[in-house]
Parts: structure tokens; sequence; C-alpha cells
């Protein structure tokens, strides 16, 4: 059963590497609904399926139906909405956005190795955790664009998300249902703000919110 | 112990022609045409290989050294590689050196004969070429470098053989392992200017990277340059296949045919993605490229992690 997780935890790392490598916007979102998907099905890997309980099946329902279906639907619509279809604009090239994110894996995974999580875990779901809220983080910070920073704070949430499965055994179902929802609100509200955003100055780049005056 | 290393090469040079005629069949029956017989590039070896060969007054002799090295060298690499899962046929430490180190020589014999001719367009192609291959060699070398970890040798034989007992195999190494042999494919389709970097079948100058390296060449020179090419195409097939195989623990004769099938399944993979996609930009195949080294560098890190 660890094979098939350590699979879907590169599989998550493969999807990050895509959305900064990606020219195209419609390829970060279905990159990010793609990494939804995976983390869904990743509860079911970690454990065998003889200890599959009713909150293991609504964790890696739950987490599908959001990260993989609603989310992505979500984004896409604020494209069609909003009109925008161009490319990425990243204030960091491709190449170098690749370049760190290996960098940043590579951080994750010397991190991870020291440090002491409790319970027996793959050593790569820590590090796929530490390496999905870097690169979440590297894509807000170079991508100009607002919806990119949508999909960027959504890896991050996703990199989180997937440090919460390492105590899913201890903490009640109501903490990761917390994060659903926390991620739920927080693209609902930057969706409306992107939309406003669009509406009042007919663009989508952030570096143009310093000019807001009243 | 020594027949099937020989069988190996053996069906390695005599098979190399076939591989390109391969991925254009796929491509042509996908795209819907019939295309040439698979074997048209012997044909196409014949003929120009009973032509006579002209030289333009300003060439010099390294114009006539590059298509002996086209194909001395990729000849001299596939000695390395244990094609049977065994052993190959030469090897010493730090082989994977004089791999990288052969297939770099020919291309830059390629790239100087380029610049020999004095033609524009040729030193243009010339330029990308050697560009692309720099991006390339950190991919190589990092997938030898997961495999060296593996396996703790350092020779070809011993990161792909099945003498020596090791820790990288199917199971806790797989994904170190998958991410090499996705890594090698990119690699290959560079190496061999397959197309989301190159089209074999263009026939724009502007465009063209390896096409147009070799367009002053002709008759036997040009034939020895095609086969030289196909060798390289060969070699770089079947690396990312003696990857997998050779960690599946399989007997020599076993393990050869596997490769063969494998390689051959390899060119029908190539064909697919050129019939399914199209060529890159110029400016977007560094990035390509960068990829392919992510994802061998993502297995080091594995391997070190494991």
């Amino acid at each position: 059963m660890t094979h098939l997780a350590d699979l879907l935890l590169l599989l998550v790392l493969l999807t990050g590497f895509l959305i900064l490598g990606t020219t195209r916007l419609t390829t970060c979102i279905r990159g990010v609904a793609v990494q939804g998907g995976l983390l869904g099905l990743l509860p079911l890997a970690l454990e065998p399926l003889s200890q599959w309980s009713a909150h293991t099946l609504g964790l890696a329902a739950g987490t599908i139906l959001v990260k993989a279906i609603a989310l992505p639907w979500f984004l896409t619509w604020a494209i069609r909405e909003a009109a925008v279809r161009r490319e990425v604009e990243p204030r960091v090239g491709y190449v170098a956005s690749m370049a760190l994110g290996i960098i940043a894996v590579a951080v994750a995974s010397a991190v991870a190795t020291r440090l002491p999580v409790p319970g027996d875990h793959p050593i790569l779901l820590v590090a796929t955790s530490l390496s999905c809220v870097i690169m979440g983080l590297l894509v807000l910070a170079t991508r100009a664009k607002a919806l990119i920073q949508v999909v960027g704070y959504l890896m991050l949430e996703n990199g989180i998300y997937v440090f919460g499965l390492t105590s899913v055994d201890r903490v009640p179902f109501l903490v990761e249902v917390g994060v659903l929802l926390d991620i739920f609100v927080g693209v609902f509200i930057m969706g409306i703000v992107v939309f406003h955003i669009n509406r009042e100055f007919d663009s989508l780049d952030s570096a143009r919110l310093t000019e807001l005056r009243d | 112990m020594t027949a099937w290393p020989l069988a190996g090469l053996g069906a390695m040079l005599v098979l190399a022609p076939l591989l390109p005629g391969v991925a254009a069949k796929t491509r042509a029956t996908l795209t819907g045409r019939r295309g040439a017989p698979v074997w048209q590039l012997y044909r196409d070896l014949r003929r120009l290989w009973r032509k006579g060969a002209v030289y333009s007054t300003t060439t010099t002799w390294i114009f006539r050294l590059a298509p002996v090295a086209g194909v001395a060298t990729p000849m001299l690499a596939v000695l390395l590689v244990p094609l049977d899962g065994q052993a190959a046929l030469l090897r010493f430490a730090g082989d994977f050196v004089a791999f990288a180190a052969l297939l770099a020589l020919g291309r830059f014999t390629l790239v100087l004969a380029a610049l020999d001719t004095g033609s524009s367009f040729e030193g243009m192609g010339a330029s990308r070429d050697a560009g692309f291959a720099s991006l390339v060699e950190p991919a190589l070398f990092l997938g030898f470098v997961v495999l060296a970890l593996g396996t703790g040798q350092s020779s070809l034989s011993g990161m792909l053989g099945g003498e020596t007992g090791s820790s990288l195999s199917w199971g806790a190494g797989a994904p170190s392992l998958a991410m090499v042999a996705v890594s090698l494919f990119f690699v290959l389709l560079a190496e061999a200017s397959r197309v989301p970097v190159d089209d074999p079948a263009t026939h724009l100058e502007l465009t063209m990277i390896h096409e147009v390296a070799v367009l002053d060449h002709s008759g036997p020179d040009l034939a020895l340059l095609l086969y030289g090419g196909a060798l390289r195409m060969g070699l770089f097939a079947a690396l990312p296949v003696v990857v997998l195989v050779s960690r599946a623990g399989l007997t020599a004769p076993l393990a050869l045919g596997a490769v063969l099938v494998g390689t051959v399944a390899v060119a029908v993979a190539v064909g697919v993605i050129e019939a399914s996609m199209a060529r890159l930009r110029l400016s977007r195949v560094p990035q390509f490229l960068v990829a392919a080294s992510v994802l061998a560098s993502l297995g080091v890190i594995l391997q070190l992690l494991a």
C-alpha cells in the first residue's frame, strides 16, 4: 500500500512542476484539479483496504469533490466571467521557476528527514507536503495574475492538507473539514475579488493594486 | 556468457535503421496517411551508398571527418551499454562519462563540419544543436547519478547489469526508476531530433536543427550520417528500456529480447508523440529539456530519501 502512496505523492509533486512550468492558465487549473484528485485518493492509499472507515471514505470523497471538481470548476468559471485566457505572465521565468521548484523539493526533503513527526509515515509524505507549501508560495510570489495566485494559494493549502494526513488518525474529522471549508471560503472571496478587479480596472494584474487610491 | 552481448551488439547495428522507419510509419498511420515502409531507411542508405559525394571547395578535411565520427562514436557507445541486461562488451569504472563524451564528440565534429561549410543556415543549426545538447547533458548525468546511487556502481554494466545484488529494484526503487526512464525518454527526443524538440520531416532551413547541419553532405557521407543518427536513436531508445528491464532480474536471452521489443515500442511511442503534438517553439525547447533534468533530479532526491 505504501508503494501506491509513494506513487501518488510523486504525481502530486509532478503536477506542482506542471503548474510551475506551464504557460497556459487553463493548464494551471487542470494541474491543480489533478493534484486535488490525487490528494483525495491519498488517504485511501495510506491505509490498507481492511482498515478503511467511513471517516477515510468521507475524507476522500469530500476532498475529491471540493479540490478536484468544485474549485477547478469555480476557477474555470472565473476565467470565463473575467474573460482572461491569456498566458501566465510570470515575473520569474518558467525555467527559473522549475529550477527553484526542484531546490524547494530538495530543501523540503532535507528538512523532512530531520523533522520529528509523530506516527509512522512514509518520509515522502512530509517531504511532499513541505514542497507543496513552498511551491505554492513560489507561485503566489512570482505570478502577476490574481487568478494564478489563487492556484498558488490552493497548492499551499494542498501542502497543509498533506501534512494534516500525518495526524488523520488522531485529530478528528472536523479539523479536516475545517481545512476544506477554509479553502472554499478563501477561494470564494478571492474569486469575487478577482471578478471585481477585472470589472473595475479591466485587469487582473495584481501589480496595479498598488495604484489604488480613494 | 559472451554470446549474448555480441548478439545484442549485432541486433543494434543491424536493426537501428528500422527505428526511424517505425516512428515515421506510426506517425503516418495515426495521421491517416499510408507512409513509407518501415525499412525505407535501408533503401535510402543503399541508394546513397552507390552515389558519389560532392564536396564544396570551401570545406576542409574536417567536413569529411564528421560522417566517420558520426558513425564511429555511437558504435563505440553501444559497446558500453549492457543490452542483454547482464554486462556490456566493454566496461570500466566511470564508463558512463565515456558514454556521454563519445556522443558529445560525435556532435562536436558534426557542429565543426557544419561551420566548416561557411553556410549561415548550417551555422545556425549547429549553434542550436550545440545549445540544446548542453541542456540535455545534465538530465543524462543526473539519470546516471540515480542509478549509481542505487547500485553503488560506477560503470554502466554495474548500474544497468543484473550481476550485482543492488538495493535498486522494482518495488522500493520504482518511483526513481520511473523518473529516470521518463527523463531518458525526453533525452531521446532531443538527442534523436524528434518532434517536441526538432522535426525530422521539416524542410524549412530556418526552423531545422539537426537536418540543417547535414545539408551539405551527400552520397556515402550522408548515408553514414543517417546511419549514425539511427544508431544514436537506437542507443537512446534502448537506454530507458535497459534501465527498466535490468531491474526485473531476467536471464540474458529473455532480457535481450525484452530490450529489443521495448526499443521498438519506444520508437512507436516517439511516432505517437509526433502524430499528436506539434514542435515546440524554439524558445520553449529549453523549458522542455529543463523539465527532463527536473525529473532526473527528483529521482536523485527520491534515491537519497530511500
